[in-house]
């Protein structure tokens, strides 16, 4: 099984590589963009383990390890696929 | 006062403050190896500046699971007085013994340079041989030293005379044009409300040694030897 996780700035959370990127693209003519985000992905393959295992086993290492949730907030996928 | 500093993979600061504590105040002083599971028997406890596991994933995040680390939020539960400073501070408030981040530097660059700090509590275990309100220049170097906290917990900081340290000019001016780092409300150095954890961006072992013309730091380290 495969979890796919994102990690991003909560908003009001000042993102200065996401304010870089899009002065950037702006600089680019690409003027319709409006804000970016510069977060975080992951792919973590598990083996062993019911999809409902994984689902509250990946919560955890997100909420101990992979996001600080005073700053980020998280969201992920389980696929089966590879 | 018997100190131990805590060394980690990417620890670099950790043989400027064994030097400053050890030789320059002639404490006392051992390391200890971020492997070992057990705590000696120490009055104060240091976790140095550097770069502790390549500040990969966010800085301090990987070590705040390092195996010392059950032991350190142990000694400090307990009272035990601990300081972070630089890395350190950023360990501690990943391991949430400290409140808030740090977070990247708005500018994007790691500063390197002198700055002011006002002394906002000169109370403390940490300040206490600091005058009220009084200005200390001390070195910051960092990438991710901007101090981050919502609203709320801020105001509880400052309720609680938590914010000991905070980025100013000369004359001690709280302002953003002496903000180096976009930090919140200019902070650079809070303690626990406790009053045994303490954790500062600045770096104060790299101005306590005279054969340095700058001093300040020397404050912070006659502080906590006066108080204990």
């Amino acid at each position: 099984m495969m979890a796919k996780i994102h990690i991003n700035f909560k908003k009001g959370v000042l993102d200065p590589q996401g304010n870089a990127v899009q002065n950037a693209l702006h600089d680019l003519g690409y003027k319709e963009v409006q804000e970016v985000c510069l977060g975080k992905y992951l792919e973590i393959r598990l083996d062993g383990v019911s999809r409902e295992e994984a689902e509250t086993r990946v919560r955890e290492m997100c909420e101990k390890l992979l996001a600080n949730t005073v700053i980020e907030s998280y969201r992920f996928e389980l696929s089966s696929a590879n | 006062m018997k100190c131990g500093v805590v060394v980690f993979p990417g620890s670099n600061c950790d043989h400027d403050i064994y030097h400053i504590l050890k030789h320059i105040f002639k404490l006392p002083t051992e390391w200890v190896w971020h492997k070992e599971t057990a705590l000696a028997q120490f009055d104060l406890v240091v976790l140095p500046g550097g770069f502790s596991y390549g500040d990969y994933l966010r800085a301090g995040a990987i070590a705040k699971f390092s195996p010392i680390m059950k032991a350190i939020v142990a000694y400090a539960n307990n009272g035990g007085r601990l300081i972070g400073i630089c890395n350190g501070f950023q360990i501690l408030v990943e391991s949430g013994l400290l409140p808030g981040a740090l977070m990247h530097n708005p500018s994007q660059k790691y500063i390197c340079k002198f700055v002011n700090v006002r002394v906002e509590n000169s109370d403390s275990f940490f300040t206490n041989q600091c005058a009220a309100n009084s200005v200390l220049q001390i070195p910051i170097a960092h990438g991710e030293g901007s101090y981050y906290s919502d609203p709320g917990s801020l105001q509880r900081m400052n309720d609680n005379g938590q914010v000991l340290f905070r980025y100013c000019g000369p004359d001690g001016e709280v302002d953003a044009a002496h903000n180096p780092n976009g930090s919140a409300e200019n902070i650079a150095g809070i303690m626990n409300e406790a009053g045994n954890v303490m954790g500062m961006m600045p770096h104060p072992e790299r101005c306590a040694d005279p054969a340095l013309p700058q001093l300040d730091g020397q404050r912070i380290f006659n502080s906590m030897i006066n108080s204990f």
